[in-house]
């Protein structure tokens, strides 16, 4: 796998699964990286959060930088009390779990100026064909240039996250490739990896690049 | 194979409403519902339809009576909080016999309450919506795909009876993703409305939308009218699902997600020999008597499976005239009942009343 820059911001359309791929990239990058966080900086949703996954994170050694109110039922916006943690401290790896849409990118307003001036990080956008709003992939790059606008940032790359639940099998996921490309040529950004469920993994391992195993899902 | 999308409950609603037509939506934000209004706010604009983020839930129930007066189609959503606020609103379009579709996403109560998932507005839904004699159709959906199906029939069926639907969800089938194939969804043919307020052309007498009428006659014969109307629909327009009814000596009944954890535990018992079933209403208001009756010919025991202290538990007591016991398996305050607890009940049931074998 490739290389990932010290911050690692996920950002895209309400439900592309950006919360699954945080946890899962966090996962993979503890593997070579001695300290790792997430930082879940969702003011949208009041449920399926990274905190769901706090047990994992304990097992790996991944510090989990979310508020304190996630998962509590106490339904208001708030951002992690320790998020500057994510630029203060250069010697974490980060992954930053955006809330969905251009009202959830609003959040990085926040940490957007020294993201940009220490210039060591990826916007990746997280992109599922089969999210109605996000079907073609003209809807896909206007909602792409929403969260652009509302975060001041502007996406590096696309992460394929194309999946129908359950229902997720290897033509679904290999016909996305195309449609992510063309993501891809219309942003003018790289497509950095399609992800599969590690069950499917095997079928499509020679047949898609930079393919990436989803092991953990969230808990519903 | 249809081509299908992943969508959350609430996102199902408001794409199969627009399918099915609507092109008013008014509602106020509240969890765990606020997708339907976000997905109307960006939706809408972009088929000339028209989102209006209300003042209040009250602003948005009498603005949908407004569009129902013109005969156009016309939803609101909201959680239970909101819906107690929209009660006026409900019997208001009750009484001027309008059509339209009223979500309401449970959450657990009373008060405020919690945003985790419930079923404890199945009284409200069903019986008191808000003052005055009146109904609703109330559909209640146990998958994402049954969210969009509802909604159409919903708005259909609204139409046909000029009167309101309510979908009774809950917090689980709102916020749930789910692969929904849309393209299989069926929007009754149009119904012609003769009594809508859109101009008399000075081709013919006003229409008028009300419901105030201070000659008791009048408003005794409307009411009397309207409920002969409700007993064509308990005729015509119940639904439900059984679900391994045939040689069932005990029948769990549930809708909504405590209809999906009872599968998993009817399954369980099944293994264990107990013969066991399910009836699972969809249309709540009217309730399905035929298949109770039909049960308590058999059935030795039904369990009554709820997100709430015990409120669809008198319907099934009144459909099977108390010919066997009923008990209680719930979960309260946005807890659910797990499959577990569902067998624990169905092996109780059978210990007591001799149906396992």
């Amino acid at each position: 796998m490739r290389n990932f820059k010290r911050i690692t911001l996920l950002c895209g359309h309400y439900g592309s699964g950006k919360t699954n791929v945080a946890v899962n990239l966090a996962l993979h990058l503890r593997k070579t990286k001695d300290r790792v966080a997430v930082a879940d900086l969702d003011i949208v949703n009041p449920y399926f959060r990274t905190k769901d996954s706090r047990g994992a994170f304990e097992d790996a050694g991944i510090r989990l930088i979310c508020s304190e109110y996630a998962n509590t039922n106490v339904d208001i916006p708030a951002l992690p009390q320790d998020m500057y943690a994510v630029t203060d401290d250069r010697s974490l790896h980060a992954v930053i779990d955006v809330g969905g849409d251009d009202r959830g990118a609003l959040a990085l307003g926040r940490i957007v100026e020294p993201i940009l001036a220490e210039n060591n990080y990826e916007m990746l956008a997280v992109i599922n064909s089969s999210r109605p709003l996000t079907h073609t992939p003209e809807d896909t790059v206007e909602v792409l240039r929403e969260i652009e606008g509302a975060s001041g940032m502007k996406f590096t790359g696309l992460v394929n996250n194309t999946n129908l639940g359950r229902e997720t099998d290897a033509d679904v996921v290999l016909k996305s490739v195309s449609y992510a490309e063309t993501v891809s040529n219309l942003m003018k950004i790289p497509l950095v990896m399609t992800t599969v469920p590690a069950e499917i993994f095997p079928q499509l391992e020679r047949k898609i690049d930079n393919l990436f195993p989803l092991e953990l899902q969230k808990k519903l | 194979m249809s081509d299908k999308v992943l969508m959350k409950g609430n996102e199902a609603i408001a794409e199969a409403a627009i399918i099915a037509g609507c092109r008013h939506y008014f509602g106020y934000p509240i969890t765990p519902q606020t997708e339907i209004a976000a997905y109307m706010a960006k939706r809408m604009p972009k088929i000339g339809g028209c989102f209006l983020q209300a003042e209040s839930e009250i602003a948005a129930i009498n603005m949908v009576y407004g569009v129902a007066s013109t005969g156009k189609r016309v939803m609101t959503s909201s959680s239970s909080p909101g819906i107690s606020l929209k009660g006026e609103g409900l019997s208001y379009l009750a009484g001027a016999d309008l059509p339209s579709l009223v979500i309401n996403v449970q959450r657990g109560g009373p008060g405020l309450g919690g945003i985790q998932p419930s079923q404890s507005d199945y009284f409200q839904a069903t019986r008191a919506g808000g003052h005055g004699d009146f109904r609703m159709i109330v559909l209640a959906p146990a998958s994402v795909q049954e969210m969009a199906e509802l909604t159409v029939k919903g708005f259909d069926l609204a139409d046909k009876y000029r009167m309101t639907t309510m979908i009774l969800a809950d917090g689980t089938m709102g916020q749930m993703m789910e692969p929904v194939a849309l393209d299989e969804l069926k929007v009754g043919a149009p119904i012609e409305k003769p009594w809508a307020t859109v101009g008399t052309k000075m081709e013919r007498e006003h229409n008028i939308v009300n419901s105030l009428f201070l000659d008791p006659a009048a408003l005794e014969k409307t009411n009397f009218e309207r409920y002969d109307r409700y007993k064509t629909i308990e005729e015509n327009e119940v639904l439900y699902e059984e679900y391994l009814m045939e040689d069932a000596e005990i029948c769990v009944v549930a809708f909504g997600i405590a209809a999906r954890v009872s599968k998993n535990a009817i399954d369980e018992a099944r293994k264990q020999g107990i013969k066991v079933g399910m009836i699972r209403p969809i249309t709540l208001w009217p309730f399905p008597v035929a298949p109770f009756k039909k049960a308590a010919e058999h059935c030795k025991a039904f369990i009554s499976v709820e997100l709430s202290m015990g409120q669809m538990i008198e319907d099934v007591r009144l459909a099977t005239e108390c010919k066997a016991p009923v008990t209680l398996c719930n979960r309260v305050g946005g807890m659910i009942p797990s499959p577990e607890q569902v067998l624990a009940s169905i092996c109780e049931a059978a210990k007591t009343n001799g149906g396992a074998n």
